[in-house]
């Protein structure tokens, strides 16, 4: 068969559009992620019982179903439920939310409980509270051991996007799938939509990198 | 009025009971030195003055304040007893400055250029100023310690804790640490040290205490107990020290 480019090329402003579109799905799931995951982490680490109990059946009813179940329950099972109305959108960023939170979570909890224990006596003999203890003191040391695995949560986030196919989200999966049934052009259009994937988690790969380098694992 | 009063104060963990209705009285001025073999209790005992450990039994007061008041009153009794670690627990991610900055910083909400300065003060203070931008995993053993020092004080506490400040280093760095407490001594500091240094006990202690099981053995003038100690158990555990 040959190669033909001017598919791609034609295919061009439709794939950038999903891709548009998956960057911006991926970075409000990430920054929701991130927030819940780092409740959820804390109050793992350092919450009391009720607080403790409710992030543990949280991590462990995300983590233990896949995620296109999850987007499937968001978006046709939750309006039933709860007598709502979610675009296909809003069900897309609401379930990486949960399912990334759920995941940073786990690293969040790992990486504050991998801080030597002295340095929490420490900040607390020299009279301050908890709370300021995590902010200023393990909390930092926390964050620069966080960055590998948050990465490699990042990378698995971005590409998970491409399942929100199934509830008609226009991401770039999903665009790919429709330019390709429409010319029937398998090669071209899969090909190019693997690169834009590599190119986003190559870009992401990068910023790690960079920041990684800034802040020396301690 | 005593800076620091154990009153029947009863520690245990889980099962085992690690301080036995414990009665203990320290003025201010005084440098008690607490020594015993391992397990009889005197690092905890040292660590229930600033409430790094909960006491189970009995109450505890320091500068006029009980342990149990909990919550802010803890944090101010802290503020009061400045502690130094055996393993030194510098912040790795801040200079030797930035170590000695934070208490004046984030615990006394002092400006940050009046934080530097007093930090400053301090490293100078304990023979340290020209590494005060060094990181803590560029210091020598020894002279993080010396920062650890600095760090405590810089809270401006009335009494300093120090449990074990020398036993994980080296014996050629043990004497720079000891200097500065006893120069911190000759200031008027009151201190409560546990260690196994008998000549700093001899030398900068005006009290010494043997613990056994969770209670105080002997308690007295160190010269004296050093010299000529009566009590059979002290006289075996000097013995192996030595």
């Amino acid at each position: 068969m040959d190669f033909d480019w001017s598919v791609i090329w034609q295919a061009l402003p439709e794939l950038l559009k999903g891709a548009r579109l998956t960057v911006l799905i991926a970075l409000a799931g990430l920054a929701g992620g991130l927030v819940i995951g780092a409740a959820a982490g804390l109050a793992r680490a350092y919450g009391n019982v009720v607080l403790n109990a409710i992030a543990f059946v949280y991590v462990e009813l995300i983590r233990g179903t896949p995620i296109i179940v999850q987007v499937m329950f968001i978006y046709f099972a939750l309006p039933i439920l709860a007598n709502v109305r979610i675009n296909p959108l809003a069900a897309a960023i609401m379930a990486i939310i949960i399912n990334a939170g759920a995941y940073i979570a786990e690293i969040v909890r790992g990486s504050f409980l991998s801080v030597h224990r002295g340095l929490r006596e420490a900040g607390l003999a020299l009279g301050l509270p908890f709370w300021k203890v995590l902010l200023y003191i393990i909390g930092p040391l926390a964050f620069r051991r966080m960055i590998p695995a948050l990465g490699n949560q990042f990378i698995v986030s971005l590409k998970d996007t491409s399942l929100f196919i199934v509830i008609g989200v226009g991401e770039l999966t999903r665009q790919g799938q429709e330019i390709m049934a429409a010319n029937f052009r398998a090669v071209e259009i899969w090909s190019a939509v693997a690169m834009f994937y590599l190119i986003m988690t190559g870009a992401l790969t990068l910023i790690l990198r960079l920041t990684e380098k800034r802040m020396r694992i301690l | 009025m005593s800076i620091v009063e154990f009153k029947k104060v009863t520690k245990r963990f889980g099962q085992v009971t690690i301080l036995d209705q414990v009665d203990l009285s320290i003025e201010p001025g005084e440098k008690v030195v607490l020594i015993g073999p391992s397990g009889s209790g005197k690092s905890t005992l040292l660590r229930c003055i600033n409430a790094l450990e909960e006491i189970n039994g009995g109450d505890l007061v320091v500068d006029g304040i009980s342990v149990k008041a909990g919550g802010r009153m803890v944090r101010l009794i802290r503020q009061e007893a400045g502690m130094v670690f055996q393993q030194f627990n510098l912040f790795p991610q801040m200079t030797a400055l930035e170590n000695v900055a934070f208490g004046p910083r984030r615990v006394r909400h002092e400006p940050r250029q009046e934080a530097r300065k007093q930090a400053l003060e301090m490293l100078a203070k304990v023979g340290l100023a020209d590494r005060a931008h060094h990181y803590p995993s560029e210091l020598s053993g020894g002279q993080q310690q010396r920062v650890a020092i600095a760090r405590a004080l810089a809270v401006k506490p009335k009494l300093m804790l120090f449990d074990e400040p020398t036993s994980a280093l080296d014996p050629e760095l043990r004497h720079e640490v000891l200097r500065v407490m006893q120069a911190l001594a000759e200031e008027g500091m009151t201190m409560i040290v546990v260690t196994h240094e008998m000549a700093f006990a001899r030398k900068v202690g005006t009290r010494l205490i043997f613990m056994e099981g969770g209670n105080i053995a002997v308690d007295g003038e160190p010269r004296e107990l050093l010299a000529n100690p009566q009590n059979p158990r002290l006289k075996e555990f000097l013995q192996h020290v030595a």
